[in-house]
């Protein structure tokens, strides 16, 4: 009696366990199967690493029908559901999952096939020379499509075959963003011209931070904020064969960011952290920021406001320092970031993907609409002339300035030629070994050390890095 | 009825083997079969350069020899240095609290309550508890407004941007998140001592330290080396609070970059190879310093004892 319960009992205790292990199984096949055969239709998957396209894609895409509460998804007239995956850049995150996710393409279910992902300039060609990308003219748009396009947008996603890869709608000049109120105070106006005038080069440049020092405030915020200006102005990409090569120009970042550190003409902090945010906003006493066409209407704008527009905030002066910022050229021409539109190679709707491009990126009444309605700096030509000669168009957040007619100047003298796959990782890295040395917790040699030990840890393919200065 | 026994027993035997048959397939899965291809691959040239996979080629011993051309022992110091900043303190409360939690003479009320408070830190995910201090030590953050509205400051305090501010707030997050669980771990081997022997002392005169020196920490010693080995394998493979304090950075000028945040660094360009080897040589030094603990700990138990059975002998 006392053995048959026993067995009776462990025979109950394995058949739990078998059974919720099927259970398992079987919950996980059935969902599996319910999405590749569900009635909702077609899926279009979208990577991304933060939701500018999406707010993009949902505000003017014109086949869209609705967008779920969480945006998470977004269905279009035809039934078929855009569903987003966004992971954050930094450290390499959405790279590291994309590729994750493309090596596995092949074998992916027709419906969790990434369809369209987006890149950054700063790794572009590590997306544009492999075979994960598609050939726009093999989705269907034509030259003639693309006619209105900045030419640069078109060179940095054109591999070596000459095939184009990827299309934007943005174009990114950058430009110095400054506060009027502390024009005024340190300048005497706070007059775009005038202003320029007093940055016009990097001598009076540093002038200015002086003058604006005496008076309290901060030329810069932190260590990274013009780096840009000067790694954009460089002889050659990052990158020669197998070995690194620092361009002297980067020094001269190196050189003027200590200087500016050791006079107390910046605030120390980095690129995206807290103080650097804080800096733009309404308790900030930073002279201005560089920064590029998004900068200006996505991070820029935000960060100035006193109360955020989530918590109930208005677009209007008087909500922070909305209004109290302009734009001038600045002391050199730069770029900064750029998003370009891939479909991706296994796509199961390349229709879809082509007529996403053509309507976003091509569509001359769309581009001018962004413009109009988001400040940022859209992609074709003619619709930015037209408003850049606008005499009545201004932005409401620079003071009524028209940045436009500047962001049209400064696009013309974009020149991405020196754009390779490694630039992400080692301007990462380079600003970070420099920090220290900013810091001065190492020398100027540990600095570069440093450097040269993050360089050969993310990249096993480079082996030497050498020196311009 | 013999026959029935031996059939009995042979049934159990096959439940047993049922029974510890998950635990081994998923050790087989999830832990053997990783290790055996760790190993495997460090002796392979295995990365991704962009998305182009290359190798695995087979390169022999390159890279260990890379491993030890590189700063490799700098972060092997780093690790240790901030394992025994944490362990220190940690280990000095953990005796000080436990003594007093236990000590019959003291009596102190709401033992329940300071003991589920102290272990309180643990709880909470280590990454969880890095952004929480990030934020809180950050440049502009509460601790540094608090010091200057006090007076105590007058401009903040960069405390991710220095050395010894850097590794103090890893040191003492580990200090926070561990010192409960190892208080809690010593009062139970105290509370095994024999109270006769707590009370024999006493009846001898015996003062707070001595009864402390003489009879509790001799007869915690087994706990006590447990504590020191777990601490010591935990330490050496300190990572995720070091990690995302520093945001991945390891700053400043890498000396808060500990071994697995080095071996980490590899897998930026997916780097099995170099990532293995680190795995490999880590694994050694963590088998090699365990057996040492373990040996000169007990080894000097074991001489005593012989000692004793000599002079019992003579």
């Amino acid at each position: 009696m006392r053995k048959s319960i026993k067995s009776l009992a462990s025979l109950a205790l394995a058949g739990i366990l078998a059974l919720s292990m099927v259970g398992c199984g079987g919950g996980a096949e059935s969902t599996g199967s319910k999405d590749s055969t569900g009635e909702a239709g077609k899926v279009l998957n979208i990577w991304c690493w933060n939701d500018e396209f999406q707010s993009r894609f949902n505000d003017y895409y014109p086949e869209v029908k609705e967008v779920a509460e969480d945006k998470s998804t977004t269905t279009l007239n035809d039934g078929t559901v855009v569903k987003w995956t966004i992971n954050p850049n930094e450290g390499n995150n959405y790279q590291d999952k994309l590729d994750e996710a493309l090596l596995n393409q092949e074998s992916a279910d027709a419906n969790d096939k990434i369809d369209i992902f987006l890149i950054e300039a700063d790794y572009a060609l590590k997306y544009v020379d492999s075979d994960y990308t598609m050939d726009v003219t093999e989705l269907g748009l034509t030259a003639d499509d693309m006619a209105n396009q900045y030419q640069y947008t078109k060179d940095i996603v054109t591999d070596s075959n000459g095939a184009i890869k990827g299309t934007t709608w943005q174009a990114t000049p950058g430009l110095f963003a400054y506060r009027r109120s502390i024009a005024k105070d340190v300048l005497g106006t706070d007059d775009p011209a005038k202003v320029q005038e007093a940055l016009a080069d990097w001598d009076k440049f540093d002038d200015v931070a002086e003058k604006a020092h005496e008076k309290g405030y901060k030329m810069l915020s932190g260590y990274d904020d013009s780096y840009r200006t000067f790694s954009n102005n460089v002889k050659a990409p990052w990158v020669d064969d197998t070995t690194v090569v620092v361009d002297d120009n980067i020094m001269e970042w190196v050189e003027q960011t200590k200087e500016y550190t050791e006079k107390g003409y910046n605030n120390k902090t980095s690129l995206w952290d807290d103080g650097w945010t804080k800096d733009q906003g309404p308790e900030g006493k930073v002279f201005g920021f560089f920064y590029s066409t998004w900068g200006i209407n996505f991070t820029l704008l935000a960060n100035s406001l006193e109360t955020p527009e989530e918590e109930g905030g208005k677009l209007e002066v008087g909500n922070g320092i909305y209004g109290d910022y302009a734009v001038c050229e600045g002391p050199q021409p730069y770029y900064w970031g750029g998003t370009w539109i891939c479909g991706a190679a296994g796509t199961d709707d390349a229709d879809l993907v082509k007529d996403i491009m053509l309507k976003l990126t091509c569509d001359e009444e769309i581009a001018k609409q962004i413009t109009l309605d988001t400040q940022d700096y859209t992609n074709n030509i003619p619709a930015m002339e037209a408003i850049a000669a606008d005499p009545d168009y201004g932005s409401d957040f620079l003071g009524g300035q028209n940045h436009i007619a500047l962001f049209a100047e400064a696009a013309k003298k974009i020149d991405m030629s020196n754009a390779g796959p490694f630039d992400q990782g080692c301007n990462e890295e380079m600003q970070k070994a420099f920090k220290d040395y900013y810091d001065g917790v190492v020398d100027e040699k540990g600095a570069k050390a440093n450097f040269e030990t993050a360089i050969k840890e993310k990249y096993p393919e480079l082996t030497e890095v050498k020196w311009d200065d | 009825m013999e026959g029935t026994g031996k059939k009995n027993n042979v049934s159990y035997a096959r439940w047993g083997y049922i029974f510890i048959f998950p635990f081994f397939a998923a050790f087989l899965i999830f832990q053997l079969i990783p290790l055996v291809s760790t190993i495997y691959y460090s002796f392979f040239e295995y990365y991704r350069s962009g998305l182009k996979v290359i190798g695995p080629n087979p390169v022999g011993l390159a890279n260990y020899k890379a491993i030890f051309e590189s700063d490799f022992l700098k972060y092997m110091g780093n690790t240790i240095i901030l394992w025994l900043l944490g362990f220190v303190p940690q280990i000095f409360f953990s005796l000080l609290l436990a003594a007093w939690f236990t000590d019959l003479r003291l009596r102190i009320h709401g033992k329940q309550f300071f003991k589920v408070v102290i272990y309180m830190p643990n709880l909470i995910m280590a990454s969880a508890f890095a952004m929480l201090f990030f934020a809180l030590f950050s440049d502009n953050g509460p601790v540094n407004s608090f010091l200057i509205s006090a007076g105590i400051l007058d401009h903040p305090f960069r405390f991710l941007s220095t050395v010894w501010g850097a590794r103090g707030l890893v040191a003492l997050m580990n200090f926070l998140m561990w010192f409960g669980n190892t208080t809690i771990l010593l009062m139970a081997a105290v509370m095994g001592i024999n109270p006769a022997l707590f009370e024999a002392a006493e009846l001898d005169g015996c003062s707070h330290l001595q009864i402390f020196f003489k009879i509790t920490l001799p007869m915690i010693r087994p706990i006590l080396i447990y504590v020191l080995i777990t601490s010591m394998l935990g330490g050496l493979q300190m990572f995720d609070v070091p990690q995302i304090l520093t945001n991945g950075k390891g700053s400043p000028d890498r000396t808060v970059t500990t071994i697995i945040m080095y071996l980490n660094n590899h897998l930026y360009s997916k780097n099995y190879g170099m990532a293995g080897a680190v795995s490999v040589v880590l694994f050694i030094i963590c088998a090699v310093l365990c057996i040492g603990v373990y040996f000169s700990m007990n080894g000097d138990d074991s001489l005593v004892r012989s000692r004793r059975k000599k002079r019992g002998g003579a």
